[in-house]
């Protein structure tokens, strides 16, 4: 048998807008800029849902129809489910038709799309917790495996996997940790002996999600027959596909123009029409075969970048200072039980935030200035910390509600 | 080469620029003629030869000595009583020694700066069919605040920027004024950018706190600096500036703004800053340059340019080089370069005051500025700048040989 475990992330974050030191004691509006505003929120999500949400949902569902072995697994944030519930229910509803069909799979995670497991263990626990009960409260469903924000993952996220109970945890197949193994098969994190390791194969991932549309890449046009010969050529070095990427790849990343969806609709009919070809979901992958080997990760790799590294989210002073102003806060927050205050701190976690403010690249004016909300991470970082202000002035000046 | 300075006989950046580009020209092995309107030494120049227009001392190159509008008018305008020299006068002359070289010389490509040699570079256009590059390091739409200037001078940009077979622009800014105001096709202006003077980052220069125990004292007692350096003109968009640290000091009074400069906004500017009750906050040095303009920026944490259009703005490279953290308006050319710093609007005063605040308030976000802007700023070179200018020299010959 040979399997394909295509894995889909989806997530929003609840953008702040150019929140002013004007603003700050005045207004406690963080995160709705107006509608034709750079952050609104409410507009880039009506786009991305065009472009991808909903062309790519009929895709997999007409898909699903078609054939009853198809199966996805998807990763959904709650910033995304509240912005959906608010501007096109009808995403959530569709989604919910196809976990009901058993051809989704949910994917545990933080809540609001957050880095907390390498700074707050509680906020973390916090984070997972709310997130289960949204999915289950959305979809009816309790996730079995579990992926960290950006595919961040360590040894010490594994052995936290298993004393929760998950089947299995998602990780990039990163060839200088893998070694001689390919990520083709399932895994054994070090200290566990009941969670299971689940590595992203980059290469044959990346073709679709980075490289489709690139018209330099010397593999220009991709087609299906040519995609369907490598990953037979990769099932020798072990037969389990773990396909992960994010579900904008398909209309947002790569716009229809390119094809995307086309290919995508026939991959998925040529693939299933061999005999033995399969698609699996996450838990079902993780059960296809014994552990093949132990691997560990002691220090922390994610899928960014080329150095799959946190580097993204904390390599300047100002992402530094940001991150450890906002944890600092955790304390008193949580003490005031006030949850307007509670979800605005929160909101504040999502790792895009940090992102935003990283100047790794900045001078290229590559992916991380693409997807920036703002002008400059600079400006991004000012914004930030007048909200934090904000938030701190709110907690000086909270005086509980009475107890009745 | 027609220009109309080079240092030490400059006024402004005009002539720096046009002796940093010529020495990286000549160090790429272009042999440069370089015509200036009036006699004097240039003992740093051994790269090129200098020819004089005229036997003028360099300080009558702009006329009787200003770059007043009154005294072209006077060429035009019969009856009016006329200066012993205008500029125009000075301009005709440098034509006509440009006519009498052309008789013997015959370059590859004439490279003409700014609207007073145009004429002089149209001449070798008409005697030889040498291609002309026109370079634009402001326009009179700069110069008078986006508003149209002197007329005169407009027509004399007008014909060059037409005529010539290539413009270089020193900015998309400067591009995009040159295609609205000039209507000149978009794909005959090429945009290059200029660069720090390389002597300046060379220079020995030290800075001695002990010259300034005042400033000194008040930043050890946390506050921050904001400077500002230029020509107090209605293109440097001051007002807006004063209205923006009136904002900023509402919110936090540990802020000292210093004006360095002088121009005729002066008196306003002054009396702006005791209307707005912050004149004890706002510092003005008056004209300042070499040493003492070094110190400001030294002094400075927050160098603003507040420009309401900037065809360059040099200025920023060197409060970078001296370590300031910038914020500059979108409608200067060098925010279009250089990418670690803050930029707003000229007009939007609030989110200027937003800025300053926030590099004031957040020890991290001046650490990261300024640490990134001193790798960034190295970056630019004259000898970009001169590649730059060689591939356009070339592209613009062969095009002249094809038709």
């Amino acid at each position: 048998m040979r399997a394909i475990c295509l894995y889909l992330h989806m997530h929003q974050p609840i953008r702040y807008r150019e929140y002013s030191i004007f603003d700050v004691g005045n207004s406690t509006n963080y995160f709705n800029d107006d509608y034709y505003g750079r952050q609104s929120n409410e507009r880039i999500f009506k786009k991305v849902a065009n472009k991808s949400y909903h062309p790519m949902l009929n895709l997999l569902e007409k898909s699903m129809l078609k054939h009853p072995d198809f199966k996805v697994s998807l990763s959904i944030t709650g910033t995304w489910c509240e912005q959906a519930e608010k501007w096109d229910p009808e995403l959530i509803a569709q989604i919910r038709r196809l976990v009901q069909r058993g051809q989704v799979e949910i994917v545990g995670e933080t809540y609001y799309h957050s880095l907390a497991f390498f700074h707050d263990l509680d906020e973390f626990n916090a984070q997972v917790m709310a997130h289960q009960q949204k999915i289950q409260a959305l979809f009816g469903v309790t996730p079995q495996v579990f992926r960290n924000t950006e595919l961040a993952y360590n040894d010490q996220l594994a052995k936290w996997a298993e004393t929760h109970n998950y089947k299995a945890i998602l990780a990039e197949g990163w060839d200088k940790i893998l070694g001689q193994h390919s990520p083709n098969h399932v895994f054994l994190p070090t200290g566990c002996s009941n969670t299971k390791l689940l590595l992203k194969n980059y290469r044959l991932s990346d073709d679709i999600a980075f490289r489709f549309s690139n018209r330099g890449w010397t593999e220009w046009p991709l087609t299906v027959a040519k995609y369907q010969q490598w990953i037979n050529d990769d099932c020798l070095r072990g037969s389990l596909i773990n396909l992960f990427m994010d579900f904008e790849t398909f209309g947002e990343h790569q716009w229809v123009e390119t094809g995307i969806f086309n290919f995508l609709d026939q991959f998925i009919d040529s693939w299933l029409s061999q005999y033995d070809n399969k698609f699996l979901t996450v838990s079902e992958a993780a059960e296809i075969e014994p552990p093949v080997a132990e691997v560990s990760m002691p220090e922390t790799v994610t899928w960014a970048d080329t150095e799959r590294d946190l580097s993204a989210w904390a390599s300047n002073a100002m992402q530094n200072s940001a991150t450890q102003d906002l944890y600092a806060l955790r304390p008193k927050i949580l003490a005031t039980q006030d949850p307007k205050l509670i979800s605005d701190w929160r909101h504040l976690t999502t790792s895009d935030h940090t992102y935003a403010m990283c100047t790794k690249y900045w001078h290229d004016g590559d992916v991380h200035a693409y997807f920036s909300a703002y002008a400059s991470p600079y400006e991004a970082f000012m914004y930030y910390m007048n909200v934090l202000r904000d938030i701190e002035y709110r907690l000086k000046n909270f005086v509980s509600a009475p107890k009745i | 080469m027609l220009g109309w300075e080079l240092p030490p006989h400059n006024s402004g950046g005009l002539g720096v620029a046009c002796f940093n580009m010529a020495k990286a020209l000549a160090r790429q092995g272009a042999e440069i003629d370089f015509v200036v309107p009036y006699l004097a030494q240039h003992p740093d120049v051994d790269f090129m030869r200098i020819l004089s227009a005229t036997s003028l001392d360099p300080i009558h190159r702009y006329g009787g000595g200003s770059y007043a509008s009154m005294q072209i008018d006077a060429k035009i305008i019969p009856g009016l009583d006329t200066k012993p020299l205008s500029i125009r006068d000075v301009q005709k002359r440098y034509c006509q020694y440009v006519r009498k070289y052309l008789k013997t010389h015959k370059p590859d490509v004439v490279h003409a700066h700014d609207w007073l040699t145009y004429e002089a570079g149209i001449l070798a256009k008409k005697q030889h069919h040498t291609p002309l590059v026109a370079h634009v390091h402001a326009t009179e739409y700069d110069r008078a605040g986006m508003h149209t200037g002197n007329p005169l001078i407009h027509e004399v940009e007008q014909e060059g920027l037409m005529l010539a077979d290539r413009i270089i622009a020193v900015s998309e800014s400067t591009k995009r004024i040159i295609h609205q105001k000039y209507h000149i096709p978009l794909n005959k202006i090429e945009v290059v950018y200029n660069s720090l003077d390389e002597n300046y980052e060379k220079s020995d220069y030290h800075f001695d706190t002990s010259l300034y125990n005042y400033v000194t004292s008040l930043k050890k007692s946390g506050y921050t600096i904001v400077s500002t350096v230029g020509r107090f003109t209605i293109q440097k968009g001051l007002p807006y500036f004063m209205q923006a640290a009136k904002l900023a000091l509402a919110k936090n009074p540990r802020l000292i703004f210093i004006f360095a400069g002088d121009g005729e906004e002066r008196n306003q500017l002054i009396n702006l800053s005791a209307e707005y009750g912050i004149a004890k906050n706002v510092i003005f040095t008056g004209f300042v340059r070499g040493q003492k303009l070094r110190d400001i920026y030294s002094l400075s944490d927050i160098f603003v340019m507040s420009s309401v259009s900037e065809p360059f703005g040099l200025t920023a490279l060197e409060a970078a080089h001296h370590g300031d953290a910038l914020i500059l308006t979108n409608q200067s050319g060098v925010s279009e370069i250089i990418w670690s710093a803050l930029k707003y609007d000229f007009w939007d005063t609030k989110k200027l005051a937003d800025e300053i605040l926030a590099i004031a308030n957040n020890p991290a976000l001046s650490h990261t500025l300024k640490n990134h802007i001193q790798k960034e700023y190295h970056q630019i070179s004259w000898t970009k700048v001169a590649k730059k200018c060689l591939r356009v020299y070339n592209n613009t010959i062969n095009y002249k040989r094809g038709n």
